[in-house]
């Protein structure tokens, strides 16, 4: 393929003392491609789309995005660790949802919605106020905008989360285990808003999740971390149909068992 | 034993006096409150202030703070820095107060979330931004009676400043009975308006609380 990947891991490795999150890891993501990221807890699933979202620094590689390097940057023809503007620069191409929503407590809906697009991007009040609109009604919560995240359910705060992160018209959307804190009775309507953006947005989506049906169903390549590695990864129909390694096929029938 | 005409001849002078220990108090305090608030947001923004301001904090609240006004006021001039006993004595105050409210903020701050910190750095917000408008607001509140306590003892601190000749209450009172040899009244009126102002002031700490927390924040 000739295009530049979105997202690039090149050789990206993360350890925490002497432990190795990450190992050498190398992904690229196509524009619009989702991916689901699977594996067992401690694989270094999640630090995958948190070193994307900077919250955690990287130890060795170079992360790219849309073809420049966000974990680094150029200088006299060589790549230096970033400084803070260039990493602002360019995260604003991603946002992210997190598992335990993180929604400002202290605002409404609205007024979470709006604070980045306000402050960051410098939008006025009323046009980032219309746009957030739009976007709580895409998430079938045109009828809360005035509520506070603790007048909401789970369910509601996730789907608040996801317009909040959309508000910043990101290109690049990460997913954290969304869904793992919800109860389940809750978990399709916030899967129901992820297939939606699947399908009316050019966006490409990284997603760490434990809801196999969704990530066979939404995914366009599955992921599969184990260690630290991507042990095997391909379309969900040849991965879940036909996997190939010994790890996947332990780890699916132990995951399949219990759910 | 009890002097009514003298108390009632005495209460205008205790209660002009009683203007300067209030402006100690709001000065010292909005300093201490300023100063505390900029020591602890140093701490997070800049780690390798951390370790200094440990130590000046340990510092200061490890010494008195009679010294503290003595220093500024008696040993300040040797450095070629002559402070007038007010300024000296609010200055001792505020930077005294300081210290203990660098501390409640950094607890204030403590009990954000990390996911707080996290969600604004996925919004890309700016430094400034995260904490003035997401953990600043959450952190406050729940600190406010603790910040009100210190305003408290701030306050009945202030006849401290008298050992500088600072005219506030104390030394107005102390002045009145050295002239006139009746301590009595002047000192138990001096007792009794501090007592009124705490009171009050409790009560004004207490409808700031309601009045911060009347959001469902939680």
């Amino acid at each position: 393929m000739t295009d530049k990947p979105m997202v690039r891991f090149d050789k990206v490795s993360k350890r925490y003392g002497p432990l190795t999150v990450l190992d050498s890891l190398e992904l690229d993501v196509m524009k619009g491609e989702k991916v689901a990221i699977i594996g067992p807890s401690g694989s270094g699933k999640t630090t995958v789309l948190r070193m994307l979202m900077t919250l955690e620094a990287i130890d060795d590689g170079v992360i790219w995005v849309e073809g420049s390097p966000l974990t680094h940057m150029e200088r006299n023809g060589q790549l230096v660790r970033a400084d803070q503007a260039h990493i602002r620069k360019i995260r604003a191409k991603i946002g992210m949802v997190f598992q335990s929503f993180n929604l400002f407590p202290h605002m409404t809906a609205m007024k979470n919605c709006i604070e980045a697009p306000v402050t960051v991007l410098g939008m006025k009040k009323a046009e980032a106020e219309a746009r957030a609109a739009e976007l709580l009604d895409m998430v079938g919560l045109s009828q809360k905008k005035e509520h506070y995240p603790s007048q909401l359910s789970g369910g509601q705060q996730q789907r608040v989360a996801i317009a909040r992160a959309l508000a910043m018209r990101p290109k690049i959307m990460l997913f954290d285990e969304v869904t793992s804190a919800l109860d389940p009775e809750l978990v399709g309507e916030v899967l129901q808003v992820i297939r939606k953006l699947g399908s009316e947005h050019d966006l490409t989506m990284l997603m760490v999740t434990h809801q196999m049906g969704f990530a066979k169903e939404f995914a366009d390549r599955i992921c599969f971390f184990y260690q630290g590695k991507i042990c095997e990864q391909g379309h969900p129909k040849e991965f879940f149909g036909n996997p190939k390694n010994e790890r996947t096929r332990q780890f699916l029938h132990a995951v399949l068992e219990a759910g | 034993m009890w002097d009514w005409a003298f108390a009632f001849e005495i209460l205008p002078i205790l209660a002009h006096a009683a203007i300067i220990s209030i402006e100690a108090t709001l000065v010292g305090f909005v300093l201490a409150a300023g100063l505390g608030l900029v020591l602890a947001l140093a701490r997070i923004a800049f780690p390798w202030t951390a370790w200094p301001i440990s130590v000046l904090v340990e510092l200061i609240r490890s010494t008195p703070l009679l010294i503290q006004i003595f220093f500024l006021y008696f040993v300040f001039p040797s450095f070629g820095i002559t402070l007038d006993a007010f300024t000296a004595g609010v200055l001792a105050l505020g930077i005294h107060y300081a210290a203990y409210c660098s501390e409640v903020y950094r607890a204030g701050f403590d009990n954000i979330h990390r996911g707080q910190w996290e969600a604004s750095i996925a919004l890309n917000l700016s430094a400034w931004t995260t904490f003035r408008d997401i953990i600043i607001p959450q952190a406050i509140p729940p600190i406010v009676p603790a910040l009100g306590n210190y305003l408290v003892a701030l306050f009945k601190e202030t006849p401290l400043l008298s050992a500088i000749a600072v005219l506030e209450l104390m030394q107005t009172a102390k002045i009145i009975g050295s002239e006139t040899f009746r301590y009595t009244e002047p000192i138990t009126l001096v007792g009794l308006f501090f007592l009124a102002m705490s009171l009050v002031s409790a009560s004004l700490i207490r409808a700031a609380e309601r009045y911060l927390n009347r959001r469902p924040a939680r």
